[in-house]
């Protein structure tokens, strides 16, 4: 593995999911603590800071967190998978010798009181928003086209929720900690068909911090630090009317990120997938190139997800769908779980043996309208 | 073209720009438009002035013929204002016969028997000002 690469020192998951009594920006302070703490820095030791969230919140959280003397900052934001970007952006800056350790936060209280506005608002809303929709239902249109195309099944889509729970309930912070079976994720309630309840993920307040380091800065400290070694970025839209909603951006992402890392399929050990909905994983899964296109929903029947024996063990801190997804955005806590794997940390039950190879995808946006994707490769040997 | 099959559904107010307002004043008199690029002879949806695959400007409105069929389609049973109370209604992607595929509704009173592929045509359902007009679309 090289050395030149940047390295994620430390990670911190807030325990909260639900914050009544503090401020968005509280929990962005905790977080910023959490991880620098983990990584054994300071905060005198950030130059690189890095959040996304309303225009002009990475100034405020700059002012609001005393941070002194940076010199990169980034307020990239392209939804839930902003911070999976942040990783690689900030190892660029890092590559470039823009700064050195990098700070990047993420917080939200949706399930408390939304303090984040919805989505902007642009050229394309009088022609989607007119109509009524939302998030569920823009996932449950990809949902039923790729059943139509693939003769993907509700039963399919519900093994990817099983999964989770059956990792959820190794961790105590998470908001859902009993097991489902597929019975009990068809039988749930339509919120939009062909999507049920237990199909969607949680809404919950929280967040996360990661620090991203030079490799000088992670070979002095005093902690397992993970490399990242591949990134990768893709936005996919509209395509003015063309648009195909059976696959994800996850198509030029993940390739991208694959041979920035040098890497194929059967290195990965661990994989944590961003899982708005149960769609967004089958489908992403097949983009990555795991399976073959429109074969997502066979791929992940029979325990290919579970920690730790599956075949690729995917999100065992019980991801987005039953562990937490603060401020509707899942991309941070993608990172972190990756980074506890390749560390050893996570949870017993779940701890994949000898992880030496963990992958991190966030998706950002819609899959029914214009979203980003972006995938991460990362290695835990140095 | 009528109102017909509105049901409870909301139309609420657009915000034409210089680039979208004969759509929505086409659609007040019940007509559906998209945009062709003379250039790449490209049909899209939305509309905009510039051509989104060759930035060509020099497109067009063309009267598309109304009829198209279903890509996707999903019933919304819980969703905020304005369409709480519209629950349940079906959001689709119409595939129109230019091609585009266009985000809108479809309205029925027998949402399930909804279908894929399914032949639909335009309706078009004033806004609350009255000043302009929503394209939806309904099964044949």
């Amino acid at each position: 593995m090289a050395d030149h690469t940047a390295a994620i020192a430390g990670v911190y998951e807030h325990p909260t999911r639900e914050a009544p009594d503090k401020s968005t920006a509280q929990l962005h302070g905790d977080v910023a603590v959490g991880a620098l703490e983990d990584a054994g820095l300071e905060k005198g030791d950030v130059d690189g800071y890095f959040t996304a969230g309303r225009p002009g919140r990475v100034m405020s959280m700059v002012d609001y967190l005393g941070l002194q003397d940076l010199e990169y900052v980034d307020s990239t934001d392209v939804g839930g998978t902003s911070y999976v970007s942040h990783v690689g952006h900030a190892a660029a800056a890092i590559a470039e010798g823009k700064c050195e350790v990098a700070l990047i936060t993420m917080a939200g209280r949706p399930r408390s009181r939304s303090g984040d506005g919805g989505p902007p608002s642009g050229p394309q809303a009088d022609f989607e928003e007119t109509y009524g929709i939302g998030t569920v239902n823009m996932y449950a249109l990809a949902a039923r086209r790729h059943m139509h195309e693939h003769g993907t099944t509700a039963e399919q889509l519900a093994e990817v929720r099983v999964a989770a729970s059956e990792h959820a309930q190794y961790n105590e912070d998470a908001m859902f900690q009993d097991p489902v079976t597929v019975e009990d994720v068809v039988e749930s309630r339509l919120v939009s068909d062909p999507l049920h309840l237990l199909d969607c993920c949680v809404v919950s307040d929280g967040g996360g911090a990661v620090v991203v380091v030079s490799p000088e800065v992670a070979d002095d400290l005093d902690r397992d630090c993970v490399s990242v070694l591949g990134h990768g970025e893709a936005v996919k839209h509209h395509d003015a009317g063309d648009i195909d909603l059976t696959y994800t951006g996850a198509v030029e992402s993940g390739p991208r990120a694959f041979e920035e890392a040098g890497i194929t399929h059967d290195d990965v050990d661990y994989a944590s997938i961003y899982d708005s909905f149960t769609i967004t994983v089958v489908e992403t899964l097949e983009d990555l190139g795991f399976c073959e296109k429109g074969e997502g929903g066979e791929f992940v029947e029979g325990g290919t997800l579970k920690a730790p024996d599956g075949e690729l063990p995917f999100n065992t801190d019980g991801g987005g769908l039953c562990n937490n997804h603060p401020a509707n955005r899942g991309g941070m806590p993608k990172i972190i779980e990756t980074v506890r794997q390749l560390r050893g940390e996570a949870n017993e039950e779940v701890q994949v043996p000898d992880a030496e190879i963990g992958l991190s995808h966030g998706t950002g946006g819609s899959l029914g309208t214009r979203m980003t994707s972006t995938t991460l490769v990362l290695g835990g040997d140095r | 073209m009528s109102d017909a099959g509105a049901g409870d559904l909301p139309s609420p107010d657009v915000s034409p720009t210089p680039e979208t307002e004969k759509y929505w004043a086409a659609a007040a008199e019940g007509r559906l438009l998209v945009m062709r690029c003379a250039d790449c002879d490209r049909f899209y949806h939305p509309p905009r002035a510039r051509c989104p695959d060759c930035l060509s400007e020099n497109t067009e409105w063309t009267e598309a013929s109304g009829e198209g069929e279903i890509y996707a389609h999903s019933v919304t049973r819980q969703m905020g204002p304005p369409y709480h109370e519209a629950t349940p209604y079906v959001v689709a992607y119409v595939e129109l016969e230019e091609g585009p595929r266009m985000l809108t509704n479809v309205v029925t009173d027998d949402p399930e028997a909804l279908s894929v592929g399914q032949s639909v045509e335009a309706v078009f359902h004033e806004t609350e000002d009255g000043e302009y007009a929503i394209p939806r679309f309904r099964p044949v």
